[in-house]
């Protein structure tokens, strides 16, 4: 087995955030493969844009948890892929509205904006993907340096609200079916994950 | 035969023709009915083959084609496959897949129907005395789903007028309340708090009469999978699909408008008529068009939905004068 040395240094490495990267797209890869082998079922449009919000949804608990998996484990070197992950869970976003408006809307601009008015639900996605906009384009190094670390911190510090838009629009969609057993999972998850950051930190680090 | 547009038979979309690979199917089916000896009814026998070709997953069901207008719609016939996995059936879960997964449990023999209220003749049916009750016929419906999607289905079964006329409904008897099955030892998911169970539905007596509504225990040739309500169940293609109760284990003649699972969860959204209508959007999403399930791929543009499914000229009549806004 590995000491705890040892795994931290080899996620230093070069090759752990390639694998990393890897990672983050298997589900991407998983869409691919299934739509050329025909194993999304008999409502396609549907699967993607369903998996597609689902995965969003967890690279956004998985992100959350970086830093107070950081503390519990004192393993500072998992703030390296907290970025990317960031940056994946951006992309998956785009994709889970790409299926919207183009498998649902079929990119008719007045059939979204009618959509808007009878599905709350949608809008309130949409705002949380505005949310994520400013945090998505301020991610790569020049823009650190340019608003200044202490700037890009705050400007960051966004990402608490993004829960709330992802769980009310999780939260409304399941609504037609009274089925919230897993938007309640989700809740709990990203309930503990915040809690930590007003409760939990402090003791061990210092931010975040 | 006379053919006329009211009947049914007019079909002003191109989508709505055959195309030559389901026409070929049924020649291909025809040559192997013959060669398996079926055919030895005579001339004039070759008319009322089924019109699709069997899965071969379950038991057949012998049918001959339905000549009842509206009854053969001529849009490409939704695949087993996607009719048999994607499926609305809460009591084995709510995820579309959940009940091709889970519905191996659902025990359809025995089964009797329990026909009961406002009748000359109540009593229990058999499963096997229902079969017996009527010639079995094949019958090709548009399914509309509530939620915004629809497929092409050929059922089998009988007008469920049939079974009302074996059972003589008294005058005060004013509508029909279908009870499924809420068995908790083979149904995962019943005493899930999404709906209170039994799953109920009901007709006025005017719709449960109308020859469309069919008391159905079979598609594509062959008996029904328990996933689609197996061994029997309601189908009303110009309503939207929760309307059409799977598993029916009673029936029951009312004099009052019978209550509804739907319409018990959410009144707003759900009315008891619920009609396929374009027009009257659900308060939660619009109900002008729908995706056909199947049919052209993730690019494919949603189709415009009909009013009553593509049934006016057969049903229309039964709502003349009635705010369909208010009556929803």
């Amino acid at each position: 087995m590995l000491n705890k040395v040892s795994w931290q240094q080899a996620l230093l490495s070069p090759r752990a955030h390639g694998c990393w990267y890897a990672l983050l797209a298997l589900p991407f890869a998983g869409w691919v493969w299934a739509v050329f082998h025909d194993a999304l079922g008999a409502n396609p449009a549907e699967a993607l844009s369903r998996s597609s919000g689902d995965w969003t949804l967890r690279l956004l608990c998985l992100v959350l948890a970086i830093s107070p998996l950081r503390d519990l484990l004192k393993a500072p070197v998992l703030l390296r892929f907290r970025r990317s992950t960031g940056v994946a869970c951006f992309v998956y976003a785009v994709l889970h509205l790409l299926c919207y408006v183009w498998f649902d809307q079929n990119l008719e601009i007045n059939e979204i904006a009618k959509d808007l008015v009878k599905r709350p639900f949608i809008w309130l996605g949409m705002l949380g993907f505005v949310f994520m906009l400013p945090l998505a384009l301020t991610s790569f190094n020049a823009a650190v340096r340019w608003l200044g670390g202490k700037r890009w911190q705050q400007l960051h510090r966004l990402v608490y609200v993004l829960p709330v838009f992802a769980l009310l629009h999780f939260y409304w969609m399941r609504a037609g079916k009274n089925d919230f057993e897993e938007v309640w999972i989700y809740t709990l998850v990203l309930g503990v994950l915040l809690a930590w950051r007003v409760w939990g930190k402090g003791k061990t680090s210092p931010r975040n | 035969m006379l053919i006329t547009q009211d009947q049914g038979f007019h079909h002003p979309y191109p989508s709505e023709i055959t195309p030559p690979q389901v026409y070929a199917q049924r020649r291909s089916l025809l040559v192997h009915l013959g060669a398996a000896g079926l055919l030895a009814s005579g001339a004039g026998a070759w008319a009322q083959s089924a019109a699709v070709p069997r899965p071969g997953k379950l038991a057949p069901l012998d049918a001959k084609v339905s000549a009842l207008a509206g009854a053969q719609a001529k849009d490409n016939i939704t695949t087993y496959k996607s009719a048999s996995t994607y499926n609305n059936f809460y009591e084995f879960g709510t995820d579309k897949a959940d009940p091709a997964e889970n519905a191996h449990t659902l025990k359809t023999r025995p089964w009797t129907v329990e026909i009961e209220g406002l009748v000359k003749k109540p009593g229990s049916l058999s499963l096997e005395e229902l079969l017996k009750l009527s010639a079995m016929e094949e019958r090709v419906y548009r399914l509309r789903c509530v939620e915004g999607w629809s497929m092409v289905i050929p059922w089998v079964g009988f007008s469920l007028s049939e079974l009302i006329k074996k059972v003589e409904p008294l005058g005060s008897a004013k509508f029909v309340e279908f009870i499924t099955l809420a068995d908790p030892k083979t149904m995962p998911y019943v005493g899930s708090r999404v709906l209170s169970w039994p799953y109920t539905e009901g007709l006025r007596m005017d719709e449960a009469m109308h020859p469309l509504t069919l008391l159905t225990f079979g598609m594509y040739g062959e008996v029904l999978p328990n996933q689609n309500g197996a061994p029997v169940r309601i189908t009303v293609p110009w309503k939207y699909g929760f309307k059409s109760g799977k598993s029916i284990v009673k029936i029951r003649f009312t004099e009052k408008q019978p209550l509804t699972a739907w319409n018990k969860a959410a009144a707003n959204e759900y009315g008891f008529y619920s009609n396929v209508n374009p027009a009257v959007d659900h308060p939660r999403w619009s109900q002008a068009t729908e995706r056909r399930i199947g049919e052209g791929g993730l690019f494919a543009k949603k189709i415009k939905t009909q009013m009553f499914n593509g049934y006016e000229a057969q049903v229309g009549q039964l709502y003349a004068g009635m705010d369909l806004a208010k009556n929803f």
